[in-house]
């Protein structure tokens, strides 16, 4: 019963979004402010709905109710309590669900707090955002219904995949589909500019902090993804390159690029046509991740099982979306006003090159991702475009970016001063080049690439450091009022120096854990002990245990520095019953930043077992690098003077036009 | 500078970052990609010592030899051909006989293929796409169609 509540509640969410995808806009073309009211309680009302529909299937899940098909396929009765929770998004039907529901959940934000924001533009916004809704509302009842029921249910389901039955399941799905899903606002935004005619500021104090929630939730999605294959896959491996894993980092990239060039045009009302492009690419490229995941065209652990009806649908929805909104874009873009002027060398003018560079690394990694796909397609010919290609190309495509990114907020704006701009650097350039060359001489003339990496992350992080201290004049105001100076400066000062901190953190990580990791396969019989970077790891045994829904094979180490016991590590190999499918459990000590990794490979028999074992220095930093970004993130919305509810700057347009006029 | 200049400027150094990626692009593509070969491609059409590429098709049951220091050798086969793989690392979880298995590495000049990476993906019913394509070529595909996906 109450299934089939949750289904009705979704069927009546998609008539709902039938009429927010007509009402207001047409409202705002015939400039009928009844109809514009419609859009808000409607968003409200479809939020309402999805989120019962969302309960109703998690009831499912919690009560083992295996007579809804997707339960029965995705869980079964001995699976902890926590995962019966998660495994509503751990499969095809409920991830979706979840997409949907943030996005209504969106939609919803944006009724019931755009008080403040022109009538015609929240109307044709949340009019946009009805038809994104719609389809996806309609590509869930028709291809992907959650709800079906089975005549017959037997008494146990086939569980969720054992790969997913992890703490990440909870935690990497709903941040990646906030961050995804959030860059849909900025897209209904863009189209409604366009279709509007014009990008006031309003326009821009609305997309800001969209931009930087998605892209914080995103950053933090694909950071928690990256370690949850690290340590659930067993391969040691945080980054492959994958097709599954760029459609998400596609995003980020255009996100980054629209979230400075959004600055500009909030600042100086310049590169609107810009910023309305990259909002619309932004989202696109989120669309293009979810149907390259979703579709099957992929196969991963991500695609679930596929039906080609399916990837059909999300094609139509992706043509429609993105074709619909370029053609609208090339219609209308000329109708936006052109914006303030600037020069070569100015806070825009760097902002328009970290922009070229990040949407160049942006089409290298589309072109790597998506070449095969067409290939295969086009030609039946069939490669694979790994790490290689990526290095190549996405690699130096980053290393100007990051040269340049300490110049960015140290130049003022419209016109900027780059000897001034080098006076404040010249201690960051100073501390990277020492740090460069000290690693230069310490790792010897082999490693030419690492130290020069070394010194980059040291140049971001430094001038990030600096750009603050120089702002606040702290060493020369004296260390009292410089600190009163510095709890004073605007939250997104705070975040940009953050965010661009944790990049530099994040390139330091990369480059230790790459170039210094120390890696030893072995087979190992009780009591043999293996060297590692100054630790020696002895294998004491393996032994068998019972979970709740798997056995396992445990090894036990012992690990030893110069003879003292530093810990106990107990990697294993897990049979899950109900799919009888193996996953490698992998051990990991941390150490200050590094981490020392243990998984087991095959049971020899006579007791010997394969043994893989990892030194990689430094490489929590990939991780918390990203975590420090998403703070940026965090405290540049905080901001006080561009929270959206702060008081309107004096050129805003009237709040109702239609009075007006 | 006067508009037209600065717009001009613009678009010229745009130009140039994306011609610098476009050329690193095409390079890439022309040196680091990796074709898929089947073991019947290998055999038929003799691929060089020292090229990548990846190897795919069926573990042949009975071929697994482990050695000591997690070393492993196998053939993969297409039911027509077989290539001789020797590969060191640990295997992934879901590497049986008779299972599909895409491996990539070099072939040494005595005829053996080297494999650096040994995958078998994510499920038990997975074979990968290029592995069951190129066993429908040689007409020996049985699973249904649902399983290529």
């Amino acid at each position: 019963m109450v299934i089939e509540f949750g289904h009705y509640a979704l069927v009546l969410a998609f008539a709902l979004t039938l009429v927010q995808s007509v009402l207001p806009i047409w409202g705002a073309l015939i400039k009928d402010e009844r109809l514009m009211a419609v859009a808000p309680p409607v968003s409200v009302t479809l939020f309402v709905l999805v989120l019962l529909s969302f309960v109703a299937l998690t009831g499912a899940y919690l009560n083992s109710d295996f007579s809804v098909l997707n339960v029965l396929e995705n869980s079964h009765s001995a699976k902890p309590l926590l995962y019966k929770f998660t495994g509503v998004w751990g499969n095809h039907e409920g991830s979706m669900l979840l997409w949907v529901l943030i996005l209504v959940f969106f939609g919803a934000l944006v009724g019931a707090f755009g008080r403040n924001l022109p009538a015609d533009l929240r109307a044709v916004t949340l009019s946009v955002q009805g038809w994104v809704s719609a389809g996806f509302i309609l590509f869930l009842l028709a291809t992907s219904n959650p709800f079906t029921r089975v005549a017959n249910p037997p008494l146990e389901g086939a569980d969720l995949n054992p790969i997913l039955q992890d703490i990440g399941l909870a935690i990497h799905p709903p941040l990646l589909y906030v961050g995804y899903v959030g860059f849909s606002i900025t897209f209904s935004f863009a189209v409604a500019a366009l279709i509007l005619g014009r990008t006031d500021a309003a326009w821009a104090r609305w997309v800001r902090p969209w931009t930087l929630l998605a892209w914080g939730f995103l950053t933090l999605g694909i950071a928690m993804g990256s370690y949850w294959a690290y340590y659930e896959l067993g391969w040691g491996g945080w980054w492959f390159w994958d097709p599954v894993e760029n459609a998400s980092f596609m995003p980020w990239l255009a996100g980054t690029a629209l979230l400075h060039s959004a600055i500009v045009m909030e600042k100086r009302e310049a590169l609107k046509v810009w910023t309305v492009l990259l909002a619309i690419f932004t989202f696109s490229l989120s669309l293009l991740g979810t149907f390259l995941v979703r579709s099957g065209v992929l196969t991963s652990v991500h695609a679930f099982a596929t039906d080609p009806a399916r990837g059909v649908f999300i094609l139509g929805l992706l043509c429609f979306f993105i074709g619909g909104s370029l053609t609208l874009y090339a219609w209308r873009a000329s109708t936006l006003k052109q914006g303030g002027l600037f020069a070569p060398i100015s806070r825009e003018g760097g902002l328009v090159l970290n922009n070229l560079f990040l949407t160049a690394a942006c089409a290298a990694v589309f072109v790597g991702t998506l070449y095969p796909l067409v290939l295969d397609a086009v030609t039946g010919e069939k490669i694979s475009v790994g790490a290689p290609f990526f290095n190549l190309t996405f690699g130096p495509l980053m290393v100007p970016l990051l040269l340049a990114l300490p110049f960015g907020p140290v130049l003022s704006w419209k016109r900027g001063d780059l000897a001034a701009a080098c006076q404040r650097l010249y201690a960051a350039f100073g501390l990277a080049l020492v740090l460069a060359l000290v690693a230069f001489w310490a790792w010897g003339m082999e490693m030419v690439l690492a130290p020069l990496g070394v010194g980059l992350a040291v140049w971001v992080m430094a001038g990030s450091v600096s750009e603050i201290v120089t702002r606040v004049k702290f060493f020369e105001i004296g260390p009292k009022r410089g600190f009163a100076r510095l709890v004073g400066l605007p939250g997104s000062a705070w975040g940009t120096a953050f965010a661009h901190f944790g990049i530099g953190v994040t390139v330091l990580g990369i480059v230790t854990a790459s170039a210094f990791q120390e890696e030893h396969v072995r087979t190992m019989r009780p009591g043999d002990t293996v060297d590692l970077s100054g630790y020696e790891i002895t294998f004491d045994g393996a032994a068998p245990r019972r979970g709740p829904n798997y056995t396992e094979e445990v090894g036990h180490f012992t690990i030893r520095q110069g003879g003292a016991m530093v810990t106990e590590l107990d990697p294993s190999k897990r049979i899950y019953t109900a799919r009888q499918m193996p996953t490698t459990e992998a051990a990991i000590h941390t150490v200050g930043f590094s981490q020392l990794y243990l998984s087991l490979g095959e049971s020899r028999g006579d007791g010997a077992v394969d043994v893989r074992v990892y030194f990689k220095p430094f490489i929590t930093l990939i991780w918390i690098g990203c975590v420090i970004m998403a703070f940026g993130a965090a405290c540049s919305m905080a901001d006080r003077r561009l929270r959206v509810g702060a008081p309107k700057p004096a050129r805003k347009r009237p709040s109702a036009p239609v009075a007006a006029e | 500078m006067t508009r037209k200049q600065r717009r001009l400027m613009f678009i010229g150094s745009a130009g140039a970052v994306l011609a610098v990626a476009l050329g690193l692009i095409l390079f890439a593509l022309n040196d680091q990609i990796v074709f898929f070969q089947s073991p019947s491609d290998i055999v038929t059409q003799s691929v060089p010592p020292g090229q990548r590429i990846r190897l795919g098709g069926l573990v042949e049951e009975g071929s697994v030899i482990r050695s000591d220091n997690a070393e492993v050798s196998f053939r993969v086969t297409d039911l027509e051909n077989t290539v001789a793989v020797t590969y060191k690392g640990i295997l992934p979880d879901l590497f049986r006989e008779g299972q599909g298995v895409v491996t990539e590495g070099v072939i040494n000049p005595s005829g053996v293929f080297v494999a650096d990476s040994v995958l078998a993906k994510h499920d038990e019913n997975y074979v990968p796409k290029e592995v069951a394509d190129a066993l429908k070529d040689q007409g020996h595909w049985q699973g249904g169609e649902s399983a290529a996906n």
